[in-house]
């Protein structure tokens, strides 16, 4: 499989090793310590570190800075970037900022609706939407040019990704979606957290069926519980979330000192049911202001140690 | 129609509380169907004025006029041999109405008496929702005839977002996610294919993105 960037997640999942990512949230101030301390807890067991963008629209430290903290670490950043905060103009001079630190890994997100966080009252650009970010950032790679036409002088150089959530609906068109993701230009997905596995695999059975599976490289994407509460929480207030009554009840019927325990063994048990799943080519661990937790997770879920790539 | 709803009376009254010949203006358009702004409304504006004012223990003259429309010379010209009568006016119709009366009348002080909100539609006894935002390039054609511009949250083109739940917007419960809505009727007119296919970069330079519009019509000026 030929690599088309410098970035280590492709050439990781091009070499065909399951590919292992996690996020890391910046802070809601500017201290630059505390990405240096996240990056410290997972940089031997992942392959690559997605910085979210404002997620819930809280506003925080910029996803941009926070991937160029973590690339002067010798680290490998996923900017996560939502149409949600630019125009097609700030879009794109970010996407060139990112490309001079040398970051080689996009995510394209529309992002949450600004209702939902510190900012209630502002406005939302939504000049592009997540597919066409997804465009621009190809056609910015690929033709070498900005979306006015002119030729960009030392092009980016990003392996383009999307998000695809398997739980939302309408359900019908959640695999004609991914398709469409793929035309658009997206090369690897990470999902939406998965706690119904009967649903992904379903899913992801059908995106095979249409061999969308070699088109693209998914990763599934996992949050451990920390608390039966988390459950409940994730289950009736978070937008496109689908947890299961099993999972709620099985962390309620465990005491409550060892819920986190539990959450990380569901974890864990996941990833192994999902490591046998056709189509799926990594996993992307979104341990919430947990990132402590991951390298425990990569291990017990033999993930570790990392496969090298050049 | 252009939707509408009333200020509340305490800012309306803030507004005018110093005058004392104040004309309520209605309008017989938009605002009459959205009840905000007809001339029952102008009349309820006024009485909850003289109320206020005779609590106050002031003599005000409040004059009540509805025009046929605002936001034509020829029905603002109605009011310009009683105008001088009054020091201040409010204008219950849309915000369009209130600038033309005031653009007419130039050294008149004219205040809004409404909140203009959107161009939507009358979908039940007193409910109202938006249907269009006037972008200036109608992508209807493609979208099943359902509007992701003013009815999706986000304006995805390519949507749904991934906060679509149950038919449902992510911001509200209540309002219906856009993008169900376009692949309801997609399916529908047989036409569940089109889905795939991806909607470009709009160009905004037709919406508020590119400043005031302006329609000219050769064929129309006199």
């Amino acid at each position: 499989m030929n690599v088309k960037t410098p970035s280590k997640l492709e050439k990781m999942l091009a070499a065909g090793h399951l590919a292992v990512t996690s996020e890391c949230g910046p802070p809601r101030g500017s201290d630059p310590e505390v990405i240096a301390e996240k990056a410290e807890l997972l940089k031997n067991h992942v392959d690559a570190i997605n910085v979210t963008d404002n997620q819930t629209s809280m506003t925080r430290m910029c996803s941009l800075a926070a991937c160029i903290r973590l690339k002067l670490l010798g680290l490998e950043p996923i900017l996560q970037m939502v149409t949600r905060d630019r125009n097609r103009i700030a879009i794109q001079s970010d996407i060139l900022g990112a490309a001079s630190f040398d970051i080689h890994n996009i995510l394209c997100l529309s992002g949450d609706h600004q209702s939902f966080g510190d900012c209630a009252k502002g406005q939302n650009v939504h000049d592009i939407d997540s597919m066409q970010l997804i465009q621009t950032v190809r056609h910015m790679r690929d033709e070498g040019k900005f979306l006015g036409g002119d030729d960009i002088k030392r092009p980016p150089r990003m392996f383009v990704g999307a998000a695809a959530n398997p739980f939302a609906d309408p359900y019908e068109i959640r695999v004609p979606r991914l398709a469409k993701k793929i035309a658009a230009g997206a090369e690897f997905i990470q999902t939406q957290c998965i706690y119904n596995l009967d649903k992904f695999e379903d899913w992801m059975k059908k995106a095979c069926d249409r061999g969308l599976h070699e088109k693209v490289a998914i990763l599934a994407g996992l949050t451990p519980m920390k608390s039966v509460g988390m459950a409940r929480y994730m289950k009736n207030r978070v937008p496109g979330m689908d947890v299961p009554d099993d999972i709620v009840k099985r962390l309620a019927d465990t005491p409550k000192d060892k819920q986190a325990d539990e959450g990380i063994k569901i974890c864990v048990e996941s990833i192994e049911r999902l490591k046998g799943v056709k189509g799926v080519a990594g996993f992307h661990i979104m341990a919430i202001e947990w990132e402590e937790k991951v390298p425990e997770i990569v291990e017990r879920a033999g993930l570790f140690p990392r496969p090298s790539v050049n | 129609m252009i939707v509408a709803d009333k200020k509340p009376i305490e800012e309306i009254i803030d507004t005018v509380k110093d005058f004392r010949n104040i004309l309520i203006l209605g309008c017989n358009e938009c605002v009459t169907v959205c009840e905000a702004g007809g001339k029952k409304e102008v009349g309820l504006l006024a009485s909850a004025l003289r109320m206020y004012f005779l609590q106050q223990g002031h003599e005000v003259n409040i004059g009540e006029r509805t025009l046929e429309r605002q936001c034509d010379h020829e029905y603002l010209e109605e009011i310009r041999d009683i105008i001088d009568q009054y020091d201040a006016v409010v204008s219950i119709a849309c915000g369009v109405g209130v600038q033309f009366t005031a653009e007419k009348y130039h050294s008149k002080p004219v205040y809004p008496g409404v909140n203009t909100l959107f161009m939507g539609a009358n979908e039940a006894r007193g409910v109202w929702t938006e249907r269009c935002q006037g972008c200036g390039q109608c992508i209807l054609a493609v979208t099943g005839s359902i509007c992701p511009v003013s009815r999706c949250a986000k304006r995805i083109l390519n949507g749904p977002c991934g906060g679509s739940a149950a038919g449902k917007c992510e911001i509200n419960k209540d309002v219906d996610c856009a993008w169900q809505l376009i692949i309801d009727r997609l399916k529908a007119l047989g036409r569940l294919e089109e889905y795939e296919s991806i909607c470009p970069l709009k160009d905004w330079s037709s919406d508020r993105a590119g400043g005031p519009r302006k329609v000219v019509r050769e064929d129309l000026k006199l």
